[in-house]
């Protein structure tokens, strides 16, 4: 478990200045004014569960890589406390830290990061040479790691002679192959095109769900937090605005700044079917299919669009929890509320128009 | 440094053509091979064979000895600001100075001659092979180094596994400026008594002597050229593995 608080981080010359104006609620671009010093963290604190996947979003600026690099000390933090497995990370002498980073975090860096000059197979046992792991083992260990990223059969080209997927499976399996407990990705498929990012996605997500790690991932996209369905973090001007699932902050907004941030997110692949589900409505009849409650709106369009109007959900035990309508789904894409007129299959007679009838009578 | 001379005279010039031209083909491809074999062949031809090979002697030693001096000076100054600010306005000094004037206090040192010139050699020429090392390391991309403490790293591990063979195409750059600026100090240095082709150049000098002079120049100019060549050709071969 990560559990960090209270960080801050300035850069520049005149730190403590610049701390302490900080902490008298100065704001970053008076700091800046005044220090010429540059506020990256003003009182971060963050918790990641073991296992868990926690992508830190924002856009450039914001600190997003600074908190990563804090997490791990890459960069050290001006004050705060950080707590990884129990052990305190600001209190580290190098040496400790070191050993600490070999045992606890794999890495992943946007530019791949690989070491030009070996070949992949060597890269991912970087890790583990450094560690002093005999070659037959380390081997070993490499060798299932870059088959877990499918990157087996690779093991003698030079990073060079990869596509930048391919790079960047070799990165991850050189993370991987440490078998550290915890990944720090920063930006990790952020020079992928979107079609290979739209793969590691799905593999990070898959791997995640294999290998059980913790997993804080910082990226600058929201879709692409999205699509990996962790926790997310939004940071802005170094610090964290909003922090919860993605239908939560698409739900309800902290601040204009979020929202509109989350004003271009494909609404389809956040809303889950349970959330949009009319709890009073009875499903219909027939042997239709049924919606699982943490189906993606997205998941369910399919579906909708076959069986009858309205189907009928399910939670995780098989207990029916409402109907989700084509109107009720059509009105969360368009992102409108939806009104208080109920869909036409259960309309009332008196409302009933006739044209409608006669098309129900003749069907 | 004599004794080493002494040995490559008294070997058969045929032989040590072969020898070199086999190693250059090893390290550099049978074109640089056929260039080596081809240029000394013209040297030996030319009879400036033994004053070549006393040429050859003084530049690879002073450039291994400004390797071995420059290499760790230049590790240092890219690994701490405050070594890279005393070096550099030293390494402006030594390379915008005169290169005679090396010359003057190397002889109450060493005395006239080869032992001398060699001191010279090394002051003109390990500024690249400085400059270059510390280049190179500082422009080893930031992500690369900061992945090498990720992982956990040591100083050394850092420098030996990660900084110094990112390095390298810039650190053999360094070398082959090295090794080419002491051969244009060979002249210089026949002036107290080192041997070889600046003498050769240098005799001619004070007899007006135009064809010995022009073929001693060419000798050194041939020598400069597979010597440059070579070391740029292992330097690419180094990157490329």
């Amino acid at each position: 478990m990560i559990l960090a608080e209270g960080l801050r981080c300035v850069f520049g010359a005149r730190e403590r200045e610049a701390l302490s104006m900080l902490r008298a609620g100065e704001s970053r671009t008076a700091i800046m004014e005044r220090t010429g010093t540059v506020v990256a963290l003003d009182d971060v604190g963050l918790r990641v569960d073991e296992g868990e996947l926690l992508v830190v979003m924002g856009l450039s600026g914001s600190g997003k890589s600074t908190l990563l690099r804090c997490l791990n000390r890459l960069v050290t933090p001006s004050s705060g406390s950080i707590r990884v497995a129990g052990q305190d990370v600001m209190a580290m002498g190098s040496r400790e830290l070191r050993r600490f980073r070999r045992r606890t975090f794999g890495m992943v860096f946007q530019h791949f990061a690989l070491l030009a000059h070996r070949t992949v197979l060597q890269n991912v046992e970087f890790g583990l040479e450094i560690q002093g792991v005999a070659r037959r083992e380390r081997r070993r260990a490499a060798e299932q790691a870059l088959d877990l990223v499918g990157l087996a059969g690779w093991e003698d080209k030079r990073p060079g002679q990869l596509s930048g997927g391919m790079k960047q499976r070799a990165g991850l399996a050189r993370a991987l192959a440490a078998d550290a407990s915890i990944l720090l990705m920063d930006e990790a498929f952020g020079a992928l095109d979107p079609l290979i990012r739209h793969d590691m996605q799905a593999e990070l997500v898959a791997l995640q769900r294999r290998l059980r790690k913790t997993i804080v991932f910082v990226s600058h996209d929201l879709d692409e937090a999205v699509a990996l369905g962790g926790r997310i973090a939004l940071m802005m001007d170094g610090a964290i605005v909003q922090d919860g699932t993605a239908e939560s902050i698409l739900a309800a907004p902290a601040t204009p700044y979020v929202k509109r941030f989350v004003a271009h997110i494909d609404v389809s692949s956040v809303l889950r079917v349970a959330t949009l589900a009319d709890r009073s409505a009875t499903p219909p009849r027939g042997s239709w299919p049924v919606l699982q409650g943490d189906m993606t709106l997205r998941e369910a369009l399919p579906l909708l669009a076959e069986g009858p109007d309205g189907l009928a959900v399910q939670d995780e035990a098989g207990r029916t929890i409402g109907v989700l309508s084509r109107r009720a789904a059509l009105a969360a894409l368009a992102r409108q509320p939806l009104k208080e007129e109920p869909a036409w299959p259960s309309l009332s007679p008196a409302s009933r128009s006739p044209s409608y009838a006669t098309a129900s009578s003749i069907g | 440094m004599g004794g080493l001379t002494g040995a490559l005279q008294a070997a058969p010039p045929l032989l040590l053509i072969a020898v070199a031209a086999v190693l250059a083909w090893r390290a550099a491809g049978w074109r640089l091979g056929l260039l080596t074999a081809c240029g000394l062949l013209f040297l030996w031809d030319l009879g400036l064979w033994t004053p070549m090979l006393a040429t050859l002697v003084l530049v690879v030693l002073s450039t291994l000895a400004a390797v071995l001096v420059g290499l760790p000076l230049g590790i240092a100054a890219a690994l701490s600001r405050r070594v890279w600010r005393l070096t550099s306005p030293c390494l402006d000094l030594m390379q915008t100075m005169p290169s005679f004037v090396y010359l003057i206090p190397a002889i109450p040192f060493f005395g006239l001659g080869a032992v001398s010139a060699c001191f010279a050699t090394v002051v003109f020429a390990a500024p690249p092979t400085v400059r270059l090392t510390a280049l190179g390391i500082l422009q080893v991309p930031h992500d690369v180094t900061e992945a090498a403490d990720a992982f956990g790293c040591t100083a050394w591990q850092k420098l030996v596994k990660v900084q110094l063979p990112n390095a390298l195409p810039t650190i053999m750059a360094g070398i082959n400026q090295t090794i080419m600026l002491a051969l244009s100090m060979v002249v210089i240095a026949a002036m107290i008594g080192a041997g070889g082709l600046g003498r050769e150049v240098w005799t001619a000098i004070q007899r007006l002597e135009t064809g010995r002079g022009c073929q001693a120049g060419i000798a050194i100019a041939v020598l400069a050229v597979i010597l440059d060549r070579v070391t740029n050709a292992m330097a690419r071969r180094m990157q490329a593995a």
